[in-house]
């Protein structure tokens, strides 16, 4: 529901950029550093988290849930075959930008 | 002849049912009210069709240009399945239908024959011409025919490099399929850089697999021309838990650095002569630079990869040309599908970003290949990287190879993930 509105607001915001002869500001929303750094965990996981195969689908995560999964990858309390090696890479920050972006996604 | 190419896509996609979409297409280009240029990407593999989607995701309002010689795109990756017998090779076929009916993006199958960097232009083999205000390069490979003597295209049907998915393929195949059981199956491995370096190991795992079952006294030989190689370790061992001493790998300090090749004979000279392996099935991978048009637009440098800025890929050369995939020099990534396709994204990005008056952002990626040993046998290597100080490194710390003494489950789980991450990134590509 919330997503919905934001999606409302968010085209509302580019007709009226439009309007005034401005480009486009979904670039300003869309191509966040969260947004473009999720973008590299599509490979495994499908284009927007959505998997059609073995690998689990990661969409629509609330963001505490994935930043706590993430970090127990990172100091291996939460055993995996890969996802350690990954999380090991990342920051607080960027786990947390990238988990935001996860849990806006439906 | 382009033109008629592009009115028979027309065509089908208004038989197709697509009418909508393609005359909404036709409406953006030409309506230049609307758009905001033309972003041309040149080659439809993993990083030229990411860039195209990701460029209209980020960017509806682009008109974004599509140009692939061939309408069915074989992957590389997962061709080694194939070659094994574990999986067909329509299986490997990606289409561009979506990326046209879906996403918008007009799709050209032709061929570059040149780019007018000075017009921003590109020339096409049917006789058009295309203007650009940014051009997206992912030209792949080609092969460095005059590093070894005796091996150039005239002998590819006999002698196949397999390292571009398709026909190559196929002849390859076809020949370990006719090779007597007993015989003898020779690789020759470039050294570094190269496409997919744990291509050539995971392509002597399968065939050992498929000899296993098929010809199980046949033999392969690995001549390399490098001393170590990836994930070595872990296949080593898998070879001998799997395929006992089937499979030998000979490092170039020991012969394995091939000098000659006499094609009529299917015979390898290595060691400056004093070493000579003889081939039921000869299996040549060249050494390789960027694709051809990169290195005829004066887009490489000396080492015959393009110099690009590590953080948008731009080339170093052109400021409106950006190059991505197994051409570009992109720091410590690997030339891997995995990269091309996170490369084929900041490209877009950084595209989208700069027509917008933005500066292109410092992100953290990552890079997983999946490798097979055996079909119930995964392995993996990973690793994150992150552009500061003008170059893409490996986090320290992360990434790193599947576990030396992990459980056969555990092999098991990630020969599943392999398969998972090949519908996944394909579905990302092509979908």
């Amino acid at each position: 529901m919330r997503h919905h509105l934001l999606r409302l607001s968010g085209g509302a915001l580019t007709l009226a950029l439009a309007g005034l002869g401005l480009s486009q500001t979904a670039t300003a929303d869309v191509v966040s550093r969260g947004a473009l750094m999720a973008t590299t965990c599509y490979a495994c996981h499908g284009t927007d988290g959505r998997s059609s195969g073995t690998i689990p689908s990661i969409y629509g995560y609330p963001t505490e849930i994935m930043v706590a999964q993430m970090l127990a990858f990172r100091d291996g309390t939460r055993p995996s075959t890969v996802m350690d090696r990954h999380a090991t890479g990342y920051t607080d920050e960027e786990i947390r930008l990238i988990a935001e972006h996860f849990s806006t996604l439906r | 002849m382009t033109t008629q190419i592009s009115r028979r896509h027309f065509l089908r996609a208004l038989g197709a049912g697509g009418a909508a979409t393609a005359l909404a297409a036709c409406g953006t280009l030409s309506d230049s009210r609307k758009t905001k240029g033309q972003v041309v990407v040149v080659g439809g593999g993993s990083g030229g069709a990411t860039a195209a989607k990701y460029l209209k995701r980020f960017d509806p309002n682009l008109d974004v240009v599509l140009i692939e010689p061939i309408p069915r795109h074989y992957t590389c990756y997962g061709s080694n399945w194939y070659l094994g017998g574990l999986t067909r090779m329509d299986r490997l076929a990606q289409t561009f239908t979506v990326l046209r009916d879906t996403h918008g993006i007009q799709v050209i199958h032709d061929t570059v024959t040149a780019i007018d960097r000075d017009n921003h232009k590109v020339h096409l083999a049917g006789g058009d011409r295309l203007s650009y205000q940014k051009l997206v390069l992912s030209p792949g490979i080609d092969f460095r025919y005059d590093a070894v003597a005796g091996y150039g295209p005239e002998v590819a049907e006999t002698i196949p490099h397999a390292w571009k998915a398709g026909p190559q393929t196929q002849t390859l195949r076809r020949q370990l399929e006719a090779m007597p059981d007993g015989g003898v199956f020779v690789m020759v491995v470039p050294g570094n850089p190269f496409r997919c370096p744990p291509g050539p190991y995971e392509r002597a795992s399968l065939v050992a697999h498929y000899f296993k079952q098929h010809k199980p006294r046949s033999k392969i030989i690995i001549l390399d021309n490098k001393e170590t190689f990836s994930k070595q370790g872990l296949f080593m061992d898998g070879w001998q838990q799997l395929y006992g001493n089937m499979i030998e790998w000979v490092p170039s300090s020991q012969g394995g650095q091939v000098e000659e090749v006499d094609a009529a004979t299917r015979t390898v000279y290595a060691d400056g002569g004093l070493t000579r392996f003889q081939a039921d099935v000869l299996n040549f991978i060249p050494p390789q630079e960027a694709g051809r048009i990169a290195v005829e637009s004066g887009l490489t440098g000396a080492t015959g990869w393009c110099p690009v800025n590590q953080l948008t890929f731009e080339s170093a050369m052109d400021p409106d040309i950006f190059i991505i995939g197994d051409a570009s020099i992109a720091g410590q990534m690997p030339k891997s599908g995995h990269s091309a396709n996170t490369q084929g994204k900041v490209a877009a990005a950084a595209i989208v970003r700069t027509m917008a008056g933005m500066e292109m952002l410092a992100l953290s990626t990552v890079n997983t290949c999946y490798s097979l040993v055996g079909p119930e046998y995964g392995i993996s290597i990973a690793a994150v990287y992150r552009y500061s100080d003008g170059e893409i490194t490996g986090v320290p710390g992360s990434g790193g190879v599947s576990p030396a003494d992990a459980s056969l489950h555990f092999r098991r789980q990630e020969a599943r993930y392999a398969q998972g991450w090949y519908d996944s990134i394909t579905a990302d590509i092509w979908g």
